[in-house]
């Protein structure tokens, strides 16, 4: 988080002086009956990498599209840098789209796909073909330039969707699940590539993505949607350990999840979850009142695991290991309390030649710190 | 290579000689000496000769051709923008009841359409001669064109327009440099169906054309039902021949893309 006031700390979105790019105000988009996106608001800044999060069907291709001018809005406004978008046609925006299926050209060579958006705006042939030439350096396409799509492989094809998305130096890059398509290891090289392209080129960009670790990697800020509402806007940090409610917690990374009831609410707020079991203690979430039903939410890799009582700490449960998952890096403890939940502990693998000792069936102490979790409503 | 069995060798036999063997005749017979169609008097090539001091025929042909070209071209503009808008543009009031129309002159009887054209040709008081033959042509072969470049369209990914919008191209400039390209071979192919349907049309022709124009097909009916003469067997020859010539050009580039494209997909 952007705590200390460093000056190299990108956070416009803090800076009330700072002007937004976009400002998307009480956006509604109906499709008949059904309403796709409720009441929005959010404000993006420029040189922004802003992701949409949320599981299909929550909105947020549609409120991408909207920003491209694919669908105009039911109610409320869309305004890119200080103009109203309402009556603007697509190809009047300056915005670009990256398309979740590249929408390549493939009667045209990667040249001619590239070039395809400045020979609209009627550049000159020179200026066409040294923008063309630039943006086939920024994606390592030379070599390729005169192949048609479909002799190209896809990591291939993204950057030539890249590119030519990028080619008119759009004040704003939409783009919808980029990745989507690419198998995971090359996935998470071009994750940095997009990075440093955006960072390269300056523009602001807006991507659309139901994978949270990519939304966490690439995003200064996330925006967690669902049923077309908007349930939460922070940077990834904010949204995975403070997240506002039960439904982002779970949606981001995992979590465990215990049910209760608000006890005392001090520095921190108690969960009442069993009879005649201590009250667990967390960071309170937003809106808890004394009494009202809440969820306690810990993440995994904030639990220890030992066999005997920890007894400097309050948060500290007993239970039975129920299955072992060994990963490399870390392993899993699925350990299932008499109470009924199971938690989940991961402890990372630190030394190569480690005793691992235990082991199924196995009575375990898990505990955590008072600040580890979080008292949800909900 | 696969050996084929009796039973194989036989089935195709048949089949093939069903279907070829009346041309067969037909083109031997264009080559016989004597007048008499059905007595074989040795090899010539007189008819040939004939038929091209054959004004009538000839004038015939000259109908035929410029009426086909200039349906087929038409009945393709038409036909492929009453697909774009059908299959393009979503869901729009009285979409089922336009798509369904459209196709219905596929099985409407050519005697009702020809009889339903002539009588809105004498409501309108259009002279009956190459014109009337033209529209009567484009009516009926649009449809056909309609839906072969439709079944195209269904499989035409609509995020390539978007993109082409998006990167700043009108609605018609996105159309010209981008789905026209891609749904060039249907297109092509509607066409040489329009075209193909226009040439061997005899009813429709027969109902809206007038004295000033006849067409191969109705010079060929009347002629025969004055007797079949060695003629009429070397002009059909020479249609079968074009025919002939044609479907194998088309197939013969069509291969060659396809391989083409293997190979390039095969390389990358």
């Amino acid at each position: 988080m952007a705590s200390s006031g460093q000056a190299e700390v990108f956070a416009p979105w803090e800076d009330p002086n700072e002007v937004p790019l976009i400002k998307i105000a009480g956006v509604t988009k109906r499709f008949g009956d059904f309403t796709a996106i409720d009441n929005v608001s959010i404000d993006i800044y420029r040189q922004e990498f802003f992701a949409l999060l949320g599981p299909s069907g929550c909105g947020k291709t549609t409120l991408m599209r909207m920003l491209a001018g694919f669908e105009t809005p039911s109610e409320g406004l869309i305004s890119i840098d200080g103009q109203d978008m309402g009556a603007v046609p697509p190809n009047q925006r300056a915005v670009n789209m990256m398309f979740q299926s590249y929408a390549l050209f493939p009667h045209l060579s990667v040249w001619d796909n590239i070039a395809f958006g400045l020979r609209r705006d009627g550049l000159s042939k020179d200026k066409v073909a040294a923008r063309v030439e630039e943006m086939l350096k920024l994606v390592q396409l030379g070599q390729f330039a005169r192949r048609k799509p479909h002799q190209i492989s896809g990591g291939q094809r993204q950057r030539v969707a890249l590119a030519r998305s990028l080619a008119k130096a759009p004040k704003l890059l939409l783009l919808d699940e980029p990745l989507g398509a690419l198998d995971k290891k090359l996935r998470q090289e071009t994750q940095f590539e997009l990075m440093d392209i955006q960072e390269k080129t300056g523009t602001t960009f807006v991507i659309v993505t139901h994978d949270q670790e990519e939304a966490m990697t690439v995003a200064s800020r996330v925006a967690v949607m669902d049923h077309g509402q908007l349930i939460q806007v922070a940077t990834p940090e904010v949204i995975y350990e403070q997240p506002n409610s039960v439904y982002v917690a779970d949606f981001i990374g995992d979590v465990n999840l215990i049910e209760g009831a608000v006890g005392a609410i001090g520095d921190g707020a108690e969960l009442l979850w069993a009879e005649g079991r201590a009250a667990l203690m967390g960071q309170p979430g937003a809106d808890l009142s004394k009494g009202s039903k809440a969820t306690f939410a810990i993440r995994p890799e904030k639990i220890a695991i030992s066999a005997e009582e920890p007894m400097d700490r309050r948060n500290r449960v007993q239970g039975k290991i129920l299955d072992i998952g060994y990963l490399g890096n870390l392993s899993t403890y699925h350990v299932e309390l008499p109470e009924g939940p199971v938690v989940k502990c991961e402890v990372g693998n630190r030394s190569r030649i480690e005793r691992r000792d235990f082991t199924w069936e196995d009575e375990v102490w898990l505990s955590w710190s008072d600040t580890a979790g979080l008292v949800l409503p909900g | 290579m696969n050996r084929l069995s009796t039973f194989n060798i036989v089935s195709l036999t048949l089949g093939f000689a069903f279907l070829y063997i009346p041309m067969l005749i037909l083109v031997i017979y264009s080559f016989n000496e004597s007048k008499l169609v059905t007595v074989w008097a040795g090899f010539s090539t007189k008819w040939y000769g004939e038929l091209l001091q054959n004004e009538a025929m000839i004038d015939a042909a000259w109908v035929t051709v410029k009426v086909a070209f200039l349906s087929s071209s038409l009945a393709t503009i038409l036909g492929t923008m009453a697909a774009y808008v059908m299959v393009r543009r979503g869901r729009f009031f009285g979409r089922t009841l336009f798509s369904g129309m459209i196709y219905a002159p596929l099985v409407m009887p050519e005697v009702i359409t020809g009889l339903s054209l002539l009588l809105l040709f004498i409501a309108i008081g259009l002279d009956r001669g190459v014109l009337t033959i033209v529209l009567a042509h484009t009516t009926f072969a649009m449809c056909y064109v309609s839906v072969v470049v439709s079944s195209r369209l269904i499989s035409f990914d609509d995020s390539l327009e978007e993109a082409a919008l998006d990167l700043g191209a009108t609605q018609w400039e996105a159309f010209r440099l981008v789905t026209l390209p891609i749904i060039a071979p249907a297109v092509i192919s509607g066409w040489l169906l329009a075209f193909t349907l226009s040439l061997d049309d005899l009813v429709i022709a027969s109902f809206t054309s007038g004295p000033s124009a006849t067409t191969l097909p109705i010079k060929i009916f009347s002629s025969v039902r004055l007797g079949v003469s060695p003629e009429i067997n070397a002009l059909s020859t020479i249609i079968i021949a074009i025919v002939t010539v044609g479907v194998l050009t088309a197939s013969i580039i069509s291969k060659r893309q396809i391989t083409r494209r293997l190979q390039e997909e095969a390389a990358a």
